[in-house]
């Protein structure tokens, strides 16, 4: 009893001792934690009751139910739920801190093809969006690079470093394709003949990368074409960034013809081929839940079951929360709306941590409470996904603690002593 | 020099004031027409009749008119004249002015065009067609080819288009082809080539027509302070003559004659083709129309891939805009019909046939196109009919003048013959007797001429052979080529050449072996023409999809009805004293809540179900921008108070159904945040299929939305020139404005009524409250300042993210706020933006709601007002208030909705869950006991959409496959209006 009250202790200073700018990460990991007494959602669908998670050095070590262990750090976690840390799949985060403000930008570069681009290295730390994020439970995200049609490299990032270096969790992880729209949007322009034309310049990109790297030698070194090497031997994952059916069919042929590793990011329409996209190994990250339907005779809820429909169709996807006013916070209500809409609420939870995991090839190290990966570790007083419950009591990044205090916390104590609120 | 001679030879009247270079050469151009079916008017048709005309007048037409001496006759036996068509909505022979070089970023306060003119560049009621009118031979041939003699010709330009002049189709001189300078005044909702600011929407173009039709009664008495205003002299001139406004869509018709009522005018509207898709209003308005016939073309939609963005919306359109002039004539609307709008002239006769193959009577195609137009512009004393007196402007054709088969041989303009087809006029088909000379030889054949006048058919048989051969045979202004081959060698021809003079025909020729041939042919007997066998069965009536309301999927075929409703057992959030109430029944009673209670006895109401669910009063979105059209900014000036989203409700925004099912019942439709005071709002009820007036939230207190902050010092933009550029201009913005509207009330009567200043007096009266588009303490601050110093109130803060940080100042003056509940940090204003606003706000004490600007957001708005507990722990009864009672009460109509009270409306919501969980939807949404989203139906209409669906598109690949032209597939947009114009939110894939 006592270890927990200590232990509280801890949590509640962290908590009041910082200003914004003293929201300090977490030092390492050094004494094995166990949270006890919870409702833990593995993230592989599967529920353990009065359950306990046990990690050490930044790895979980045990999940099981409750037992008494000596001499360790114990939250009682009664009544509590928990969850894998939620990955955010599609952010610019720490890239665009506000977007109407020009010089806050640094998520997009001049010109089409831009493989050696790399996210990570602009990727600010300080950003005030990544404190909102922790404290919904967020604990990493991708962050990717905008513009042109070869946007450049994501980077997955954990959510509480000192500096984008520091940060890395999965450094260049994928490539990203932004496919043009190849439906017309007025009867004057033929964007099916000019999208194939982007296209096949892109297409021309990485055959001319794949005969470089067939070179025994290079007269002169290209580093667009080195840049997109981990594409050709499946260390780099293939993001096309798409909507509709025809451009996920290029996508697809893409991804047969050079045997990358292939995401759909978007996949508005992804349910009409969902058996295709199955076939040929193609995973979806989802445009955010909260979406409007894209065609006036669509079902009005259909973004809203575009999830549970992959969900039927057997396809590897995940959701996303890529919303710039409310910037990505949202997340777990994104994977809860689509509860009220067919999936089941592991499922929903699955959808924003181990199905994200693997498709963004972390589940090795995250997505899901399994003993050996990474302690990324969220704890809800209530459901997490559901916004009138949903309450992060304390978060782990690699086993650290992390400070859940944000500068609207900070603002919000601010103006209830103005007030004299409670 | 050939031109010149050409026109003389055409002219029936020397002009007396021009010299003449030759000699003078005046004829009296007196023609008799006779044996002809003349059809004087839709009404009237005489048989083997004639005409007389002389010095391009009608003399006389009927059964027994003599025929003058003077008179060259033409038979017209088997022939049909008609009057010429008349198009009250024609530029022909007008040059389109050259666009101006405004642009949206590049503020012009004032017109540019010089001279004694308007402010404003968009009204041009001083442009008269009949002063830049100049013929053109080529477009004047096209009118013709498809029927026209005469048009009412306008600049089309602008919002006030000055007038028209009326000009019939011939090629002599434009002082012979004008005759009627000044026939109709024109306006329309297009700012045209103006490169001015104002008005850059809709609702701002009805605002300037409303203040100039007030600007133009003031002018009558010449005030001084205005000086020479040439334009507001011309317009008020222009109210003696019809008045045309092209309206382009059923929408714009009834808001253009909106306008007409208020201001006592009488407008002819010109419709857009989809005016069928809301019959009722429109016979409702009793105008006139002009309808065009530039109806869609069928989409590409072959591959499915593409046919996917096309909305069901727009296959419809294209299946039923043929439909529109029947059941214009089924419902007893006047109306004429126009050629304008069609990409390709030729068009015009098909689509013509089309309407009439759909249901519109040739009778009354033919008074649309005469006598209507004729008598709309007060011209039927000189062209509409064949009457003596009249105008010669008729057509000569070979039969009903719009069967599919009917040649139009001649298009009479003011007694000048323009042969359109020369083909068929005489009927050549009968039986000959072939005569062949040839070397001393003499041959005889049989010849039968068949086929129609205009597209012979032929065959030779030798005499006494039994074997026929066919003959090439074409007939071009009396000359004959005729070529043929015996069966025994096909690839040699006997070639002959000739001329027809009456019966006989005759000419040479060479043989299949090239020997020299003389031929005659003489007419032996009558061609005896067999029924047409091959026509298609008209019985296979075409099948076609019913008018939906509104006219886009989801739309009801049949109107759902008010019901007497019990819902049973079920969790009823109040929103009053009572709290929530657990197993409760409700009953609802036209349209009002009934009663409350335990076991309530259902009656003759339906009773539903409510069993493990919850009730809840319907979701009101006190900042929404749907359903409004044409812009949702007047963004032009910086005090637009006189501009009203009540003038530009849109009923057919899909967003409404879609946030029905997200159980909004009343939103509250504002302007964006362009500018600093924006204009009239205008709440709704969420009455899907009703029209705009109809949607309208009855007897609510008005209200104005304001702007302040970064978008109405345009910040997204480096090269501000619209004042303000800083909030300290924001608020001298408001205390001039507020400042001019306080000297206008105290100037009292007989000044010039300004729609502006009467808008801010209102405010200023108590009269009309204001919402106010805010982010940061300093401007909210201010703008209660300003309130303060220039007596007025601001009824609520809206979005106010930093609302929070002088809420107990707010509280001071009783002021509500309605917010975003968890929007922060994507522009710089809302760097300070917390989601605890709202519950710190409502600990404070305010009456606090949560709103969407987001046509997605409002799909949702209970999950935003959740946010509330987890951001600041607001109890959940309270939590739902945010988005249901308070901004019932900040609106003003707490009385009657926001609640489930009884006496109140019945506008509720039948969740399956808690109403404040993320896992709760709308099983059922309520407005006046109409039940408007229900999801049982709604999976029902699914299947009906994909079905409709799947029809039309079959059907579109069946016409294209039988030849009609078709427009590639492109996607149908949906506007979606957000005020935070700076940044794109990523709600559709089509943003």
């Amino acid at each position: 009893m006592k270890k927990i009250f200590a232990s509280l202790f801890v949590v509640i200073a962290i908590t009041k001792a910082s200003a914004q700018e003293t929201i300090y990460p977490a030092p390492a990991q050094n004494a094995t934690i166990a949270l006890t007494h919870a409702t833990i959602h593995i993230g592989n669908g599967e529920v353990l009751n009065d359950g306990m998670i046990v990690f050490s050095n930044g790895k979980i070590i045990d999940v099981r139910p409750t037992a008494n262990i000596a001499d360790i750090k114990v939250f009682d976690c009664s009544g509590k739920h928990i969850y894998p840390g939620l990955i955010s799949p599609v952010t610019n985060l720490g890239l665009n801190e506000i977007s109407a403000v020009r010089s806050t930008v640094d998520d997009r570069e001049l010109g089409d093809i831009n493989p050696n681009i790399h996210a990570a290295i602009a990727y600010n730390t300080d950003s005030k969006v990544i404190d909102i994020l922790r404290a919904n439970g967020v604990l990493l995200a991708n962050v990717i690079p905008d513009g042109g049609i070869i946007s450049g490299t994501s980077s997955v990032m954990q959510l509480d470093a000192w500096n984008w270096e520091d940060a890395l969790y999965k450094k260049d992880a994928g490539i990203h394709f932004r496919l043009p729209y190849l439906v017309r949007y007025s009867a004057e322009e033929d964007a099916l003949k000019e999208g194939m034309k982007q296209i096949e310049e892109v297409r021309q990109f990485f055959r001319d990368a794949k005969a470089y790297f067939g070179e025994s030698k290079h007269e002169h070194t290209n580093i667009k074409f080195e840049a997109v090497k981990g594409l050709f031997d499946r260390t780099q994952i293939f993001y096309a960034h798409c909507e509709l059916v025809k451009e996920m069919m290029v996508a697809v042929e893409f991804a047969n013809e050079f045997g990358f590793k292939t995401v759909i990011v978007g996949g508005t329409d992804s349910w009409k081929i969902a058996d295709y996209l199955k076939q040929n190994n193609i995973s979806v990250i989802l445009n955010q839940v909260y979406s409007l339907p894209a065609m006036q005779d669509d079902d009005y809820d259909l973004p809203y079951k575009t999830p549970y429909l992959l969900q039927q169709a057997g396809v590897l996807y995940c959701i996303s929360d890529a919303d710039q006013s409310t910037r990505f916070r949202n997340l777990p209500f994104d994977a809860g709306t689509a509860v009220g809409f067919g999936l089941t609420k592991e499922q929903a939870l699955q959808a924003v941590t181990l199905n994200t995991a693997k498709i963004l090839g972390i589940d090795n190290s995250t997505g899901s409470l399994e003993k050996g990966k990474d302690a990324n570790i969220v704890v809800s007083d209530g459901d997490l996904l559901d916004m009138k419950t949903s309450n992060v009591a304390y978060a782990f990044i690699q086993g650290r603690q992390i400070n859940l205090d944000n500068k609207q916390k900070q603002l919000f104590e601010k103006y209830k002593y103005k007030y004299n609120l409670k | 020099m050939l031109f010149l001679c050409m026109l003389m030879l055409t002219l029936l009247h020397a002009q007396e004031t021009f010299p003449v270079n030759g000699v003078a050469d005046e004829r009296s151009g007196s023609y008799a027409f006779t044996n002809a079916t003349i059809v004087k008017d839709a009404q009237t048709t005489i048989q083997n009749a004639t005409l007389v005309i002389s010095h391009g007048k009608i003399v006389a037409v009927g059964a027994n008119v003599a025929v003058p001496k003077d008179a060259a006759v033409i038979d017209c036996k088997g022939k049909y004249i008609y009057p010429s068509f008349i198009d009250l909505f024609s530029d022909y022979g007008i040059t389109p002015p050259k666009a101006g070089n405004g642009n949206f970023r590049s503020y012009q306060n004032i017109s540019d065009t010089k001279g004694a003119y308007g402010w404003n560049e968009a009204l041009k009621p001083e442009t008269d067609a009949s002063r830049i009118f100049a013929s053109d031979a080529g477009k004047a041939k096209d009118l013709r080819s498809i029927g026209f003699g005469t048009v009412l010709t306008h600049q089309q330009d602008g919002i006030a288009r000055g007038t028209g002049a009326v000009v019939t189709l011939g090629d002599s001189r434009e002082n012979f082809e004008m005759i009627k300078e000044k026939a109709a005044a024109f306006y329309s909702f297009d700012r045209g080539s103006s490169s001015q600011s104002y008005p850059n929407s809709l609702m701002g173009m009805i605002a300037l027509l409303r203040q100039t039709y007030l600007d133009a009664q003031w002018y009558k008495n010449k005030p001084a302070t205005e000086g020479t205003n040439l334009s507001l002299q011309a317009w008020n001139d222009n109210q003696a003559l019809p008045q045309i406004f092209d309206a382009a869509d059923k929408w714009n018709v009834l808001r253009a004659l909106k306008i007409a009522n208020e201001y006592g005018v009488k407008y002819i509207v010109k419709g857009g083709g989809n005016e069928y898709q809301r019959m009722a209003e429109m016979k409702a308005t009793k105008a006139s129309f002009i309808l065009p016939l530039n109806f869609p073309l069928a989409v590409d939609v072959e591959d499915p891939n593409e046919a996917r963005v096309v909305a069901l919306s727009v296959m419809k359109n294209w299946e039923l805009a043929p439909y529109e002039p029947a059941m214009f004539e089924k419902e007893g609307i006047n109306f004429a019909l126009t050629a304008s709008g069609l990409k390709n002239t030729d068009d015009f006769t098909a689509n013509l046939q089309k309407a009439i193959s759909d249901g519109l009577s040739a009778a009354k195609a033919l008074e649309a196109l005469t006598r209507t137009p004729a008598t709309l512009a007060g011209i039927y004393d000189k062209v509409g009919s064949i009457e003596t007196g009249k105008l010669a402007n008729f057509l000569i054709s070979s039969g009903p003048i719009f069967d599919e088969k009917t040649v139009v041989y001649q298009n009479w303009v003011q007694g000048t013959r323009y042969t359109i087809s020369d083909n068929g006029w005489n009927d050549y088909r009968g039986n000959y007797k072939l005569t062949l000379k040839q070397g001393g030889q003499t041959k005889e054949y049989n010849v039968e001429v068949k086929g129609s006048p205009n597209k012979l058919a032929a065959n030779i048989q030798a005499t006494g052979d039994s074997v026929k051969n066919d003959i090439k045979l074409s007939v071009s202004d009396r000359m004959v080529k005729m070529n043929w081959s015996g069966k025994a060698d096909s690839s040699k021809l006997n070639s002959l050449n000739g001329i027809i003079s009456d019966k006989t025909w005759m000419g040479n020729g060479y043989s299949a072996n090239g020997d020299v041939i003389n031929w005659n042919m003489q007419y032996v007997s009558a061609f005896v023409e067999k029924p047409d066998t091959a026509k298609k069965a008209d019985a296979a009536k075409e099948v076609t999809g019913k008018i939906n309301y509104p006219f886009v999927s989801y739309g009801w075929t049949e109107a759902p009805k008010q019901e007497d409703l019990l819902i049973k057992n079920t969790t009823v959030w109040t929103n009053e004293k009572d709290g929530n109430l657990e197993n409760t029944d409700v009953l609802l009673k036209n349209g009002k809540i009934a009663s409350i209670g335990k076991n309530l006895s259902a009656g003759n109401a339906k009773v539903i179900d409510g069993t493990g669910k919850h009730l809840t009063a319907g979701i009101i979105d006190e900042h929404s921008h749907i359903a409004a059209t044409g812009g949702i900014n007047e963004c032009s000036q910086s005090v637009t108070a006189e501009v009203r989203i009540a003038d530009v409700i849109d009923p057919d925004d899909i967003n409404i159904y879609r946030q029905l099912a997200g159980g909004v019942t009343s939103s509250h439709i504002l302007h964006g945040s362009c500018n600093t005071i924006g204009g009239q709002t205008q709440l709704i009820k969420l009455r899907w299929g009703a029209s705009a007036e109809d949607m309208k939230f009855a007897n609510w207190d008005p209200f104005i939305k304001f702007a302040l902050g970064e978008n109405v010092k345009r910040s997204y933009n480096n090269q501000n020139n619209r004042f303000p550029d800083s909030r300290m201009g924001v608020e001298q913005v408001l205390v001039d404005a507020f400042q001019r509207a306080k000297d206008y009330q105290a100037m009292g009567p007989n000044k010039r009524k300004d729609l502006e200043l009467e808008t801010l007096s209102e405010i200023l009266n108590g009269k009309r409250f204001i919402t106010c588009h805010s982010y940061v303490q300093s401007e909210i601050n201010m703008l209660m300042h300003v309130g303060d110093s220039m007596g007025f109130k601001v009824n609520t803060f809206t979005h106010i993210l930093e609302g929070y940080k002088v809420a107990d100042k707010m509280k001071a003056r009783n002021i509500a706020a309605s917010t975003f509940s968890d929007w922060y940090t994507y522009k710089s204003e809302v760097q300070d933006a917390i989601a605890y606003n709202a519950a710190i706000m409502q600990k404070v004490g305010l009456i606090v709601a949560v709103n969407s600007d987001d046509a997605e957001m409002a799909r949702h708005l209970n999950k935003e007002a959740a946010k509330s507990i987890k951001y600041g722990g607001v109890p959940e009864s309270e939590a739902l208030k945010m988005c249901t009672l308070n901004p019932a009460t900040m609106l003003h109509v707490a009385d009657r909705v926001g609640s489930i009270k009884v006496g109140k409306d019945a506008d509720l919501v039948l969740w399956s869950d808690n109403p404040l969980s993320t896992y709760a939807k709308p099983e059922k949404t309520i407005v006046d006991g109409v039940v408007y989203f229900d999801i049982v139906k709604d999976a029902a209409m699914h299947q009906q959409i994909a079905a409709e669906r799947n029809r039309l598109i079959q059907k579109m690949i069946a016409a294209k496959k039988d030849g009609a032209k078709t427009t590639p597939a492109t996607v149908t947009f949906d506007v979606q209006n957000e005020c935070e114009i700076d940044h794109h939110e990523k709600n559709s894939i089509w943003d």
